[in-house]
């Protein structure tokens, strides 16, 4: 019994220290963040003295540089508004996929399916191109294309979930009087809330902090930079230049994800498993 | 109600079908036949057969990233799988500050790759400036920092669908195993992994994937620096379509072979572990 104690003594000891690791990168950063940017190189791993604290003047150059309240909030509104539209759309034609049986809806199914195991690569170059002919090179156009790459994921965990729906349920609804539409906002949505919550953070998690799609749709010249755009920007052209701000900039980025995280953390965990184990 | 629904396909459908034919369906059409042309924008094509997929293999950036991304995926799915299933295992034994040690280890997954990569770019450089080097000297630098990233990314997101498929054994094998005499290590060979094996399918599948199409923590971690050493095939392919003028077929042609690829290594992993499953 008493060897068994020490065991996880042992084990408790090495959890922190494997913890202490994981945290070191973000302390790294924040740590830096906060000197000048000329002492950076001299002692990185050094607590900022007097001499080399420069209390917000990084962040002052980060926010400046980047505009990076505007790419918070571009990045806001894509994540956002595509969440939303995904939920809507996708759930929608789940449930028609579903419930509608025939070739039409299995050769759709498959295909959303498909779609799931090409690599953005494939079709990088055609969409982007398509997406300026077509003027989707904007924030709304932005939730377009979401809704079109994250239809897949979405679908197939809609179609799983409400499969498992008894048909009996919208039938009564239906012999009520309630038109398809009706049935699916009164009857279908309000059950499918669990799904509809790990689709959406499966969604937000990848949008949030998707790179090529905006840089490629919307580019670097325009203000509708999203916030790996905007660090990408600021490493590119100022990286070598002004550590600091860069230092801030990334400590910035990561505030608002941790921030969430810790804040729907149960959420965001059972979504992951969820979405995981489906998928 | 099949038919009344039926009626309403333009509402229930069509929206997500339009932009689904934006985003993947036109686009994919169009990059299968276009890697059989040569091409500068989408609408100025030739067609010329396999000529593109002829250069693809006499290409050595190609050939090089190949092989990088192998290395680098095989390595990386032994490793994050490891590490997460041990952490697993400890994670499930009631210890105090399960709770602290399961949220930390699983933030990281949540950062994205871009600034991910920014952040292990100065910390590895930090760390190599003692030697007087940098990240971008030798490839076999930039190799081992994307591994130790991916790792850093990858484990507590694995670590919590072990967690998941662990809190699935049923406690009446596990105690069935105790008074049989089993050791703490049969029990974990002969009843615990066969018991996960659905969690292990998934975490290969999903190890796999993202190792061989990683793409953002590879361009902000070295850019494929020094020399395109340390690019895997999804920054060759980018580099193809965007940094050589005249060369987006081939480009397309490496796409097309990527995604090939990748669909067959990723349905041969899900055949063969999914036979290695068992019934409770």
């Amino acid at each position: 019994m008493k060897k068994k104690k020490w065991g996880d003594v042992c084990l408790f000891v090495l959890l922190c220290v494997l913890m202490i690791a994981f945290l070191t990168p973000i302390f790294f950063v924040v740590m830096n963040s906060f000197k000048g940017k000329l002492y950076i190189s001299d002692a990185p791993f050094a607590f900022a003295t007097s001499e080399t604290f420069a209390g917000l003047t990084n962040y002052r150059n980060g926010i400046e540089k980047t505009a990076f309240f505007t790419a918070f909030g571009c990045s806001l509104f894509i994540t956002v508004g595509s969440v939303l539209v995904i939920l809507l759309f996708t759930s929608m034609t789940a449930y028609y996929l579903t419930r509608v049986k025939g070739a039409v809806s299995s050769t759709l199914y498959y295909i959303f399916v498909f779609s799931m195991i090409v690599p953005f690569q494939m079709v990088m170059f055609t969409m982007s191109k398509l997406a300026n002919i077509f003027r989707l090179n904007n924030p709304p156009g932005m939730i377009v294309l979401y809704l079109g790459f994250g239809a897949g994921l979405s679908i197939f965990m809609f179609c799983g979930f409400i499969k498992s729906i008894p048909l009996e349920i919208e039938e009564a609804a239906m012999i009520d009087g309630c038109n398809p539409l009706q049935t699916f906002f009164g009857v279908v949505l309000p059950i499918l809330k669990p799904t509809a919550i790990t689709v959406a953070i499966l969604n937000a998690m990848w949008i949030w902090n998707d790179y090529l799609l905006p840089y490629l749709v919307i580019g670097l010249s325009t203000k509708y930079k999203t916030i790996p755009v905007a660090v990408q920007y600021l490493v590119g052209s100022y990286g070598a230049k002004d550590l600091g701000a860069m230092m801030a900039l990334l400590v910035l980025s990561i505030l608002p994800i941790v921030v969430f995280y810790l804040a729907c953390q149960k959420y965001i965990i059972e979504g992951v498993v969820a979405g995981a184990v489906k998928g | 109600m099949q038919k009344t629904l039926k009626r309403y396909f333009p509402i229930f459908v069509l929206p997500t079908l339009i932009a689904f034919a934006f985003a993947f369906l036109i686009p994919f059409a169009m990059g299968v036949y276009l890697s059989f042309c040569s091409f500068r924008t989408i609408t100025n094509a030739r067609f010329t057969g396999l000529e593109n997929y002829i250069k693809v293999f006499s290409d050595r950036d190609f050939v090089n990233a190949l092989w990088f991304t192998v290395k680098f995926t095989v390595l990386s799915i032994l490793t994050v799988n490891v590490f997460a299933f041990g952490l697993a295992l400890a994670l499930t034994r009631k210890m105090k500050g399960t709770n602290l040690f399961r949220t930390v280890f699983f933030m990281p997954n949540l950062i994205g790759g871009i600034i991910l990569g920014y952040i292990w770019q100065q910390m590895i450089n930090a760390l190599l400036l003692r030697y007087e080097t940098t990240l971008v000297a030798n490839a076999a630098y930039g190799f081992w920092g994307l591994v130790v990233l991916m790792n850093w990314q990858m484990i507590g997101y694995m670590m919590i669908i072990y967690v998941a498929g662990l809190q699935n054994v049923p406690t009446e094998l596990l105690e069935a195993a105790e008074i049989d005499g089993a050791t703490g290590w049969q029990t974990l060979v002969k009843v615990k992994i066969p018991m996960v094996m659905p969690s292990v399918t998934i975490c290969l599948f999903l190890t796999l994937s993202n190792s061989f199409k990683l793409f953002d923590q590879n361009l902000a971690l070295t850019a494929g620096a020094p020399s395109k050493k340390t690019a895997m095939l999804a920054l060759d392919i980018y580099n193809t379509f965007y940094g050589r003028a005249g060369y987006e077929g081939v480009g397309q042609a490496k796409a097309v072979l990527f995604f090939i690829l990748v669909a067959v290594i990723a349905l041969g992993q899900l055949v063969l572990t999914r036979r290695k499953e068992v019934e409770a």
